[in-house]
């Protein structure tokens, strides 16, 4: 049976690099299913609707109910789980205050207004390259920003963010399935998770105290028609942010620097051009997206797609990598092309669970990448493929190192 | 004729589009695009280019958005010649002419007719003209509303609770300003969206302090020495003061300059076929003029081929881009319209978004969510169809719903949902007023006739 290979292959570190061949392979059976797995969902179309079947739960409690697949583990944060894996509607009641004081049409401008603080953010790291002539663009620029970013947003003082970033490693580490066999791994990740736990929670005191403008005030002050989220919800949603927005933020920097070295021809106009990085990010969402599949879905009852019925219960993956390739849907799926009429993509998902910090993803994204594509001078890539993270879900290299010429001021 | 008449008409034959609003230009925008590279003609009655009117209600009202800057963006050049402020004011089929209010007349080798709807003003006219008496449908309207709200009146008074009404009363709310509701039916949008549903935004027009009343018609505005309104007199003898009134009842169909042009248009608007081709007043469908946008009316097969006339922001663009294609292609290569008809809303903060028909449906079933916290999705159904959804702060939904009806989903909707309550597990009558009885303008016009005018009794051939 050659499809029972299928889901192995796209966990199997050995295709991670490339992994797109095996998701054609996948769009071949649009409700793929292999004995005790997953229904796996790869064609846009299908995804987009199940995205918005109210019939599908995100419910973390329905899913360790029904068993677990190698992906589909609970979040391992030791909170109670957090709006993104909840239904509504606990999860429209956590997100309505979330995003009061994060977007509109309560709070319109705080992405925005950080515009500038983030390119200063991203100045310093580059000007941090200092002599050198080769960086790791992980470790030395998509690594690092996304943190401090996520520390100016929730309030974290300067002076901490340092602390903070040794809490978040382990547990950002600990995301990924081959580094949680390690018990030791475990262990510092426990551990981290609990320091981290204790700081916000005194963080959190001192805004009930003394509020500022920042989110973690909002969140502990909230008095809207929704009432106030719990310290533990506060707590939930602070550490979701935290570890949602981050792996996939330094992928999307990462796969998107990768792309463009391997396209030289947008590096070259973005350089020129740096609102060209609109649409460059755009299109890596779909090209290259960070989060590649989605394995927290279950349904609730029986419900056919093409044809197929999937019994209630079942564990679905929605495969939103290969649904952005899908030539069903995109003309030319396989090329990156920023310039297509027609910028679509799963690439942050879509009904009610689409991703809550999408504009601070796209803010950073766009920012990093046209200040290393104006600042660089001829950069080139060192190794391709770069080495990848093993994780099959939160795809992006490790490692991305670019030997240049020079910094331009 | 030429030979090849299509091959001509792409390259040098004339249109001319009547009507320079988002139909208007979307059609434009669709017919350069597809290759039309012949004299193109935009006539308008209004002096602007075209405009977006969902924020005239909205974030104009409010002062969020300048009534100057709701200009549509252009999707691409269309390099059309822009016959602006003057009205169209006849068609000669015969000679293929339209006659303009300046005297002119414009040829053309395919028409567009996409003229759309005003607003339906006060009937009595003397009162109509009462200073502070305001409507609400272009952007000169806007403008003079807003300033008027801007300025502080003591109470406005709103005239009919259709979503334009109910939108204007939400502003004046947020301005902080005292406002009074009357509405015919028993409770506000009831036309589109029937009782159950009118209930719950009942419930949000009183719990924002808007001075509902219902089951009432407005029998007179009286005004003051100097000509300006001042108070407004009910049916049921009341009557309350205020300085600004907004007449908001609905809109008529621009038709009445196509009258004796043997066109089958009237007040109910334009017949067309299910490719935008209009109707003559037989029945027979011409083949060179073409209607798109709140002024049409087409057959829609997924709801028994009724002759919906819409007005709905996407049923314009997509009827307008379907118009426009086929105007200009062979027979074979003509698509149909069958848009889903969807609309939104917001108001007192509530977001309101309805994809199908919900007048044609006859019960209703709420399936997430709950009406008493004004989060919720309704689904209607038809003889054991579903054949409508509406959201309120639920919008995410209704695609799935959209997608249901779009297959013919069979009602009352039995399978769970998540937040499925336990109030949404029996289907309840939806409460649509009866259709005879006059009520303004409805959104979605069901049926050619109104049952109220209707003379003829039409027996079909059984076989």
């Amino acid at each position: 049976m050659p499809q029972a290979s299928l889901l192995r292959q796209i966990t199997d570190f050995a295709n991670r690099a490339n992994p797109y061949p095996l998701y054609e392979e996948l769009r071949r059976t649009p409700v793929l299913h292999e004995a005790d797995g997953p229904y796996v969902i790869s064609s846009y179309y299908d995804i987009e609707a199940l995205l918005h079947d109210p019939r599908i739960s995100s419910d973390a409690a329905k899913m360790t109910a029904t068993g677990d697949d190698e992906l589909s583990e609970p979040e391992t944060t030791g909170l109670p789980p957090s709006f993104i894996r909840l239904d509504p509607p606990e999860h429209d009641r956590l997100r309505r205050i979330a995003n009061s004081s994060f977007g509109p049409p309560h709070r319109p401008t705080r992405i925005d207004s950080m515009r500038g603080e983030l390119a200063q953010i991203v100045t310093d790291l580059i000007d941090g390259f200092g002599d050198a002539r080769q960086i790791d663009v992980v470790d030395g620029c998509a690594y690092p920003f996304p943190v401090t970013v996520i520390c100016r947003l929730l309030g974290v003082p300067r002076e901490d963010e340092p602390r903070f970033r040794a809490w978040v490693d382990p547990i950002v580490a600990g995301l990924d399935p081959d580094t949680r066999t390690s018990a030791e791994s475990e262990r510092v990740a426990q551990e981290a998770r609990l320091q981290l736990g204790m700081y916000l929670n005194g963080l959190v005191e001192q805004r009930v105290k003394e509020p500022r403008d920042d989110m973690l005030s909002d969140l502990v002050n909230s008095r809207g028609p929704d009432g106030a989220m719990t310290t533990m919800e506060v707590l939930t949603t602070a550490v979701l942010l935290l570890i949602a927005g981050h792996e996939t933020t330094v992928n999307l920097i990462t796969n998107g620097m990768l792309t463009l070295l391997r396209h030289p021809e947008y590096l070259q106009r973005l350089r020129q051009d740096p609102i060209l990085s609109v649409k460059i990010v755009e299109e890596l969402l779909r090209y290259e997206p960070p989060v590649q599949l989605l394995p927290q879905r279950t349904c609730i009852t029986d419900i056919e797609v093409r044809g197929v019925t999937i019994p209630k219960g079942s564990r679905i993956w929605l495969v939103l990598a290969a649904g952005n390739r899908d030539p069903e849907r995109f003309k030319d799926p396989d090329r990156f092309d920023p310039d297509r009429e027609d910028l679509q993509h799963l690439g942050f998902g879509s009904g009610i669970h689409s991703c809550f910090g999408a504009p601070l993803a796209r803010l950073e994204a766009q920012i990093a990448l046209s200040e290393l594509a104006r600042r660089l001078e001829n950069p080139r890539l060192v190794e391709d493929p770069p080495p990848y993270r093993p994780n099959a879900v939160l795809r992006g290299p490790r490692h991305l190192n670019v030997d240049f010429d020079g910094l331009n001021p | 004729m030429p030979a090849d008449y299509m091959g001509w008409l792409r390259r040098e034959g004339r249109i001319v589009i009547v009507g320079a609003s988002l139909a208007g230009l979307r059609a434009a925008e669709t017919l350069r695009a597809e290759g039309f590279a012949g004299e193109l003609t935009l006539i308008g009655d209004e002096p602007y280019e075209p405009y977006d009117r969902p924020p005239l209600s909205k974030a104009v009202l409010l002062g969020m958005a300048s009534p100057h800057h709701t200009e549509l963006p252009h999707r691409r050049e269309i390099d059309a010649k822009w016959r602006l402020g003057v009205a169209a004011t006849g068609l000669d089929l015969a000679a293929k002419r339209v006659r303009l209010a300046d005297g002119d007349e414009v040829e053309y080798d395919r028409l567009l007719i996409a003229t759309g709807v005003r607003a339906r003003p006060w009937f009595k006219e003397e009162e109509a003209r009462l200073d502070g008496v305001c409507l609400l449908r272009t952007r000169d309207d806007a403008v003079d509303l807003y300033r008027r709200l801007k300025a502080g009146p003591r109470r406005v008074f709103v005239i009919g609770a259709g979503f334009a009404g109910s939108e204007v009363a939400s502003a004046c709310r947020e301005m902080g300003l005292p406002v009074t509701v009357a509405e015919r039916a028993g409770a506000p949008l009831v036309g589109a969206l029937g009782g159950v549903i009118g209930a719950v935004a009942s419930d949000l027009q009183l719990e924002n302090g808007v001075d509902l009343r219902t089951h009432v018609t407005v029998t007179g505005l009286e005004g003051d020495a100097v000509g300006r309104v001042r108070a407004v007199h009910l049916s049921d003898e009341s009557v309350v003061e205020a300085d600004v009134v907004v007449v908001s009842l609905g809109s008529l169909r621009n038709t009445e300059w196509l009258a004796g042009s043997g066109l089958g248009a009237g007040p109910r608007g334009i017949a067309c076929d299910a490719g935008c081709r209009a109707f003559d007043f037989r029945g027979i469908v011409t083949d060179d003029v073409f209607v798109a946008g709140d002024v049409a009316r087409s057959p829609h097969a997924l709801f028994g081929y009724q002759f919906l006339s819409l007005e709905h922001w996407g049923n314009a663009v997509a009827q307008a881009q379907t118009a426009a294609h086929n105007m200009i292609c062979h027979g074979a290569d003509r698509r149909p319209h069958l848009w889903m008809p969807a609309f939104w809303s917001s108001m007192f903060g509530v977001n309101i978004k309805s994809v199908g028909v919900p007048p044609m449906g006859e019960q209703l079933m709420i399936t997430q969510g709950s009406p008493a916290e004004r989060r919720f999705v309704g689904v209607y159904g038809y003889q054991g169809r579903m054949v409508a959804a509406v959201s309120f702060d639920n919008t995410r939904w209704l695609e799935f719903y959209q997608r249901q009806i779009e297959r013919g989903a069979p009602f009352p909707v039995e399978f769970p949902t998540t937040d499925r309550r336990p109030e949404g597990r029996q289907p309840v009558d939806a409460d649509f007023p009866d259709p005879s009885l006059p009520s303004h303008g409805p959104m979605v016009t069901l049926s050619g006739y109104s049952p109220a005018d209707q003379q003829l009794v039409f027996h079909p051939a059984r076989h």
